[in-house]
């Protein structure tokens, strides 16, 4: 018993030792933030573009959204997969049943094994899933960001829905025309770090600075992780803190629609104006028992549809994602890829009484 | 050091009618674990394609890097009749914090040691409850396991930090595997880890005295074992693996965030427990909880390779999970039965 008791006391104290020895040695210099220059290559082919070349045949599309069960993505991907068919390729979704920001990555590799020609993802985390697409892009796998872009040098072609500028200013323009320009307003969003939301929310911000929305006052962003029942409670717990809430704008087609069930059922149905990005499908009840006025969206359709396209010209040569090369998208027309690798599908639809019964997704 | 009852052979079921090699083998759970997952690779090579690449496997395995080396002192924990639910706080705090520093301009040197600090920190907060305190393991790291994920949150918020240096990075990504092999630098320092943990455990003083005191934790101290400075140590090592862990995963993803490896301690105990280790403490070996994280590492691998959905995949998890507690009951209760009957035919009493 002592003999080991000393040894493990001679242990620790070597640990101890060695630990701040460790600190001693290593404090004095190293690499920091401000030394270090991140020199990442850009990973994009240096292939040129043949904009006459025609669209290959039997291409493979994997499409990761960024959770399987998201109703929303579903839409998306699926009008993808449908796309693929019309040029003679074959598509299909794989993905992580949670957000997380890490959980896109072991499905990148996997699509790398299953050598797809181009990976179609909206990223949970910009930079977690770059590695493995970086690893794709140098395999020659295209790679084609949709709904949530990655970091730029980790794909070839981002599929806004819409300009983020647009989509942020035009739901804070429309509530403030709910509400009178008067009254405070909260957002609830999806996760902290999804990209497409906080650009989103950085707009509604600039917008709100405008004299016009002096007496509009953004008390909190809280965020319901893109979960129905955390988006629900989380909705519960806004209008306990603030019980004069006039406005919530949900940029998420989870959130609102957990929002809007929360609001039809309580007292606060008519009081509270619901505005935000939504499905009809989803918003169609609610729309119709007065909880919303209106809501909007791209058509998801769409966006799968351009994304299958612009990642079947690039994986047969058509565009390399340089700005201003155009390609052709199916029924859609003529696309330009614009600055970054942008290219913008179009302005989102506002959805009401009036026009929601004409549509089904 | 005789003191210390050697309870491996104490629990083992005793007197076996016929105690040939092969028996004794089909008996453990760790073999089986070990024997399925070659299994898992025969069945992966053979039928997956890209399954055998160099690539693959090296990132399948990097892939559970963080949960294999949380695994280790868990192990440990578990045969001394602890758990710790806090590890995969632990992570994102050290994940966060080192996100936070760098954003501050530290150097990432001094960076490691102060994370590292922070989980022995950790750690000893754990300790101190369960043995000071006197609180069940399980009551306080759930406390804790709440408290490190808040701090985390403190420490970054709801921000992700990047850009971390280049030759820190490329130490921890899937691509940069040792020469001539498939491991990668996380997998290789695991397995060498994973070493100096089978020797403690099975080739130590220290190590009988885990076994003994999850087996009878009074006994153990009766028997002159320091019960609670060696559980303290235990809480110790699993906050600076864990604190580590995060590090390490930071490093793989590219991204510091409070939120990283949310859920991670399930998936730790799941392994741990899917190798055999008896959660009432007291039993295991460090070789099966080394096959149950690979086996579920590989697995995830294989199955996402032919695209079976994730809940698929949690499902068949689960099932190896409450295979891995029921058969070696059922094992146990079957080897009783027959050894009863054999003692009881001579000499019917009733």
């Amino acid at each position: 018993m002592m003999l080991r008791n000393a040894a493990g006391r001679r242990a620790v104290a070597t640990a101890a030792t060695a630990v701040s020895l460790a600190l001693a040695l290593t404090a004095c210099s190293g690499t920091t933030k401000d030394s270090e220059d991140t020199g990442g290559a850009k990973a994009g082919s240096s292939a040129k573009a043949d904009p006459d070349a025609p669209l290959k045949k039997g291409l493979k599309l994997g499409f990761l959204p960024k959770q399987i069960n998201n109703p929303y993505e579903k839409i998306v991907d699926e009008a993808g997969i449908a796309a693929a068919k019309e040029y003679g390729g074959t598509g299909k979704e794989v993905g992580p049943s949670d957000a997380n920001a890490s959980s896109q990555v072991s499905y990148i590799n996997t699509l790398i094994q299953q050598r797809q020609d181009a990976i179609l993802i909206a990223a949970n985390d910009p930079n977690a899933v770059c590695g493995p697409l970086k690893q794709a892009m140098k395999k020659d796998i295209k790679v084609v960001a949709y709904d949530s872009d990655t970091a730029k040098d980790c794909r070839q072609l981002f599929i806004n829905q819409a300009s983020s500028e647009e989509i942020g200013r035009s739901l804070v323009q429309h509530l403030g025309e709910q509400i009178g320009y008067k009254g405070k307003v909260a957002i609830l969003s999806a996760t902290q770090n999804a990209t497409n939301q906080n650009t989103w929310i950085e707009y509604m911000k600039e917008e709100l600075k405008l004299p016009k929305y002096k007496d509009m006052k953004l008390v909190k962003v809280a965020y319901g992780d893109d979960a129905d029942q955390k988006s629900f409670q989380q909705t519960q717990g806004l209008m306990q803190a603030y019980p004069d809430l006039k406005g919530i704008i949900s940029p998420t087609t989870v959130g609102i629609a957990a929002a809007a069930r929360y609001l039809s059922d309580s007292s606060y149905k008519g009081k509270v104006v619901l505005n935000g990005l939504g499905t009809p499908n989803q918003m169609r009840k609610y729309v119709k028992d007065g909880t919303v006025e209106q809501f909007s969206l791209w058509n998801p359709e769409e966006l799968g549809y351009l994304g299958s396209y612009a990642a079947a010209a690039l994986a047969s040569g058509q565009i390399t994602g340089a700005e201003g090369e155009k390609f052709e998208a199916g029924k859609l027309g003529e696309y330009t890829v614009g600055k970054d690798g942008e290219v913008i599908l179009g302005e989102p639809t506002v959805f009401d009484s009036k026009n929601i019964d004409t549509f089904d997704f | 050091m005789t003191t210390a009852p050697d309870t491996k052979t104490a629990s083992a079921p005793r007197a076996v009618t016929k105690p040939s090699l092969v028996r004794a083998l089909a008996l453990r759970w760790d073999t089986a674990v070990g024997v399925l997952l070659v299994a898992v690779l025969v069945v992966g090579l053979g039928t997956t394609e890209g399954f055998g690449s160099t690539e693959n496997l090296a990132f399948a395995f990097n892939d559970i890097a963080e949960v294999a080396l949380i695994a280790l002192p868990m192990t440990l924990l578990v045969v001394a009749g602890q758990v710790d639910l806090s590890v995969a706080s632990m992570l994102g705090l050290g994940s966060a914090l080192t996100g936070a520093l760098w954003e501050a301009g530290w150097a990432f040197e001094t960076i490691v040691p102060v994370v590292l600090l922070v989980g022995v920190a950790g750690g000893l907060l754990n300790g101190w409850l369960v043995t000071k305190v006197g609180l069940p393991s399980l009551a306080v790291t759930i406390g804790t396991l709440a408290l490190y994920r808040g701090l985390a949150s403190v420490a970054l918020g709801s921000d992700a930090v990047t850009d971390f240096p280049q030759v820190y990075a490329d130490w921890a990504v899937d691509t940069t595997t040792v020469p001539g092999t498939f491991l990668t630098y996380p997998v290789l320092l695991f397995v060498v880890l994973a070493a100096v943990t089978a020797v403690v455990l099975h080739a130590t003083g220290l190590g009988r005295s885990l076994f003994a005191i999850g087996a009878q934790e009074e006994a153990a101290y009766f028997a002159g074992i320091r019960v609670k400075r060696i559980k303290l140590l235990l809480f110790v090592v699993t906050g600076l693996f864990s604190a580590f862990a995060g590090v390490v995963f930071t490093l793989r993803y590219g991204s510091a965030r409070a939120d990283n490896g949310l859920g991670f301690e399930m998936l730790v105990i799941a392994s741990v427990l899917l190798g055999g280790i008896d959660f009432d403490g007291g039993k295991g070996t460090l070789f099966g909880a080394v096959a149950g994280v690979l086996l579920i590492g590989l697995l995830k691998n294989l199955l996402t390779l032919n695209d079976i959905a994730n809940e698929v995949q949690v499902i068949v998890t689960g099932l190896l999970l409450v295979a891995s507690v029921l058969t070696p009951r059922v094992v146990a209760a079957v080897v009783e039965r027959r050894h009863r009957r054999a003692a009881n035919t001579p000499a019917p009493q009733q």
